[in-house]
């Protein structure tokens, strides 16, 4: 076994992995919201909700597409770079993520050809309906995942039998507590995802004072689904923790940077823990809070870090830190939508330039919340890869070489990079341009299994556009 | 349960290589021409459908993990630099479909990336192919060839034959769907691609016997395998008078046929293998509860529905391509 192909196996598929869920994770929340903006047209008859749909169905395309192409290389990496891990738990998940490309391929591929070129074709509440079935589909996309990914992180409905992880209820592992918790996480967090860049984007065209009627749609629909949004999401956060207190107190511990046995804890705010000493440098923290958080009691006795041995701790840094920017965004999103909702509903937007430039910056805090998340479970999980398990370490390919994986990390990294480099400017250049030449007329192409084909025809009067401004 | 979930995965590969087979054949094509005109045309031809063509790469992936992990995992793991090359070239040539239409001076720079793509992603598999036909070095069920132990000049030859069986399925594709200039070099180039697909199959064929490989055993132990290239040869008759005659909807069916008989024959030879000859069908099949719990859903249900939609989506775009009307 070679310690150089395992960092390396790690850090490809933190790359990969990583890099997918950015798109999934907007997509997601974009189709939900797309649903909610067809059906408002339909009771409301308003044609601004129309060029809104017509405009973000674009943007969708294009990160639906970028998603699909990322997502097709994590079902190789499984077999490639953690064939032990795919041979040992390949009874369970495989089903699942089979489960995943079955359904997610029917609704996605059916509909979102409706969706496309379908308008004129159909009736109006069955394009609402294909628009609802593609945002199911997405969901249920995630919903695959969450379950695959909970079973990874709190392993339960299965027997060990020759090294092998046979499924005896598949009830318990669909329906396990963890996944019912963790799903409306990452649901939230897509949700949330998709608000902050409507609203990010209403802001931004508010600030170059065009487009009034659709910015105007995007910031309050933006903000005041978010501001309904982010507390749930926090509560949601709050259970997931305790999952975390009652089955993976070693990461637990790393996540609250609790090095020693404390009654009651105190909760660290902030602090530079340092592994050498096994304590915490500049530790500003708040007695009892700690065992407040974990235990909902004024005394129990919350475990820390040093009751496990070395070899069974996660590492400290990434959990910490990681758990801390999430939460971090998560409170500045809570007041941004809050306060900005509040100005919003007042009719003021347009005169607080301040709160709309800051609405503007905003879009990146969602992703930066749902990736520092993944950061804390994942890393958080370790040494672990199949949670008490099956060891990350013993999870790899064990004759894959160093040398093979340097290849595949820089021809991922090189490959990854100048398709998504091209896929971002690309979507810049739609939300640059605006929802210009609203009604825009379905494009010929356009077809159910090829998502980024829906832009061809806009982008090409878009770019004059763009040209002429810049 | 067992064999149902064989079946699935027999026939999401066989969906693959035709389906696929053609539009990378077509990628291969696209090489051969310079003219911007019909190289437009080429890439009309398939571009509705390559996309729902390469999901069938990603169902039998998935159904492969689920349905027989362990042959995902050596499999996967054996061939980790080819199938690193054939997703980067998938993916490079899948991108080129809509990005060299947005630009005219790196336009070069995607069509390179879509005809090396399609080139490449066609070499390994037919490489794959010869790899396992020739058998993979393993001990006690586990790879131990290290990172390059599935080449051989046997294997890379069948890259070479996939890629000529291909641009022949390509080229049959062509002339189905096209007219005018397109068609008539598509007509041109086959008579070729036919001959080389022969001689390739004929050398390996040679090749086989003077190597002796296992594979030519199993063949002469059931002369009842011979129907399946006796029906090549037929389909491969056909395709020769359809060249004489210039029937535009012969070629690719007559070719997708010498495909499923070659499919066929690697298929019955290998049984009870999946992995000749270490790893046999029943060995690698996961736990029943989890095939069970594939088949009441996906299995029963969603997969029917799949090749329901193929069928929709190919009726959908049927008949020629105007050479005219491009799609951009």
């Amino acid at each position: 076994m070679d310690l150089t192909a395992l960092l390396l196996s790690r850090l490809q598929f933190a790359f990969t992995v990583s890099f997918h869920i950015i798109f999934p994770s907007f997509t997601i929340g974009l189709a939900a919201w797309l649903t909610v903006l067809e059906a408002l047209r339909l009771v409301t008859g308003r044609p601004a909700y129309r060029v809104v749909f017509e405009f973000w169905l674009k943007i969708f395309g294009v990160a639906f597409g970028l998603g699909v192409v990322s997502g097709i290389v994590m079902a190789f990496e499984f077999g490639t770079n953690w064939s032990e891990l795919a041979k040992m738990s390949g009874p369970i998940q495989g089903p699942l993520l089979s489960y995943e490309t079955f359904t997610a391929f029917m609704l996605e591929a059916t509909f979102f050809g409706v969706l496309v070129f379908g308008r004129a074709r159909v009736p109006a509440w069955f394009y609402l309906f294909a628009t609802g079935m593609v945002a199911l589909g997405t969901t249920f996309s995630a919903f695959w995942i969450m379950v695959n990914n909970s079973w990874m992180q709190v392993p339960v409905g299965y027997v060990m039998d020759h090294g092998v992880a046979v499924p005896t209820d598949w009830t318990r592992i669909i329906f396990s507590p963890v996944v019912w918790v963790r799903f409306p996480h990452m649901l939230l967090a897509a949700y949330v995802t998709g608000a902050f860049c409507a609203a990010a984007t209403g802001a931004w065209y508010l600030l170059r004072r065009e487009y009034s009627a659709e910015a105007h749609i995007m910031l309050r629909m933006g903000l005041c689904l978010a501001a309904v949004l982010v507390p749930a999401q926090i509560f949601f956060g709050h259970l997931a923790g305790d999952y975390v207190h009652d089955y993976q107190p070693a990461k637990f511990a790393a996540i609250e940077g609790r090095w020693h046995d404390e009654q009651p804890a105190s909760e660290v705010l902030i602090a530079l823990p340092d592994l050498g000493s096994e304590t915490n440098h500049y530790a500003i923290s708040v007695p009892i809070l700690g065992s407040l958080i974990g235990s909902m009691s004024f005394t129990s006795k919350e475990v820390g870090l040093t009751d496990f041995a070395p070899q069974d701790r996660p590492p400290v840094l990434i959990p910490f830190f990681g758990f801390r920017i999430m939460v971090g965004c998560g409170l500045a999103m809570l007041a941004l939508a809050w306060i900005g909702s509040y100005v919003n509903l007042k009719g003021r937007s347009e005169r607080s330039r301040f709160l709309l430039r800051l609405t503007f910056l905003s879009f990146p805090l969602p992703f930066i919340a749902t990736l520092t998340g993944w950061f804390t479970a994942e890393v958080g999980r370790q040494p672990w890869t199949v949670y008490g398990v099956l060891r990350t370490a013993d999870a790899m390919t064990p004759f894959l070489t160093a040398r093979a994986a340097t290849i595949s990390l820089v021809v991922f990294c090189a490959v990854y990079l100048f398709i998504f480099a091209f896929g971002i400017f690309y979507i810049y250049r739609l939300l640059r341009a605006g929802p210009v030449g609203s009604l825009v007329l379905p494009p010929t192409a356009a077809i159910p299994n090829r998502p980024m084909s829906v832009v061809d025809e806009p982008i090409a009067s878009s770019t004059h556009h763009v040209a002429a401004g810049e | 349960m067992v064999t149902f979930w064989v079946a699935v995965l027999a026939l999401s590969v066989l969906l693959y290589v035709l389906l696929d087979g053609f539009d990378l054949g077509v990628g291969i094509l696209f090489g051969l021409t310079r003219s911007e005109t019909r190289r437009r045309v080429m890439l009309s031809a398939v571009s509705p459908i390559w996309d729902g063509n390469e999901t069938w790469l990603v169902v039998t992936g998935v159904v492969l993990w689920g349905a027989f992990p362990i042959v995902y995992a050596t499999l996967f793991s054996a061939f980790y630099l080819p199938l690193l090359v054939m997703l980067a070239g998938l993916i490079l040539r899948g991108v080129a479909f809509e990005f060299r239409y947005k630009t005219e001076r790196a336009r070069w720079l995607w069509d390179w990336g879509f005809v090396g793509g399609s080139v490449a992603a066609t070499f390994i598999q037919g490489m794959t192919v010869g790899a396992l036909v020739e058998g993979l070095p393993t001990a006690n069920g586990q790879y131990v060839g290290g990172d390059f132990g599935w080449f051989s000049p046997f294997a890379a030859l069948c890259g070479v034959g996939l890629c000529l069986g291909y641009a022949l399925l390509g080229a049959g594709w062509l002339v189905n769907k096209c007219e005018a200039d397109v068609r008539d070099s598509a007509w041109r180039q086959i008579p070729y691609l036919a001959v080389g697909v022969l001689v390739f199959l004929a050398i390996v064929f040679i090749y086989a016997l003077v190597e002796n490989l296992p594979l030519m055993h199993r063949w002469i132990d059931r002369p009842y395998l011979f129907v399946f290239p006796a029906i090549g040869a037929l389909a491969a008759l056909v395709l020769a008078a359809s060249v004489r005659r210039r029937r535009d909807g012969w070629p690719f069916y007559t070719t997708a046929l010498i495909f499923v008989s070659a499919f066929g024959t690697l298929a019955i030879s290998f049984w009870p293998y999946m992995i000749p000859f270490s790893i046999t069908i029943d060995e690698a099949a996961a736990p029943h509860s989890s095939l069970a719990f594939m088949f009441w859903g996906e299995g029963l249900f969603v997969f029917p529905l799949m090749l329901l939609y193929t069928v929709i989506s190919y009726s959908v775009f049927r008949g020629k391509v105007k050479p005219t009307v491009g799609h951009y």
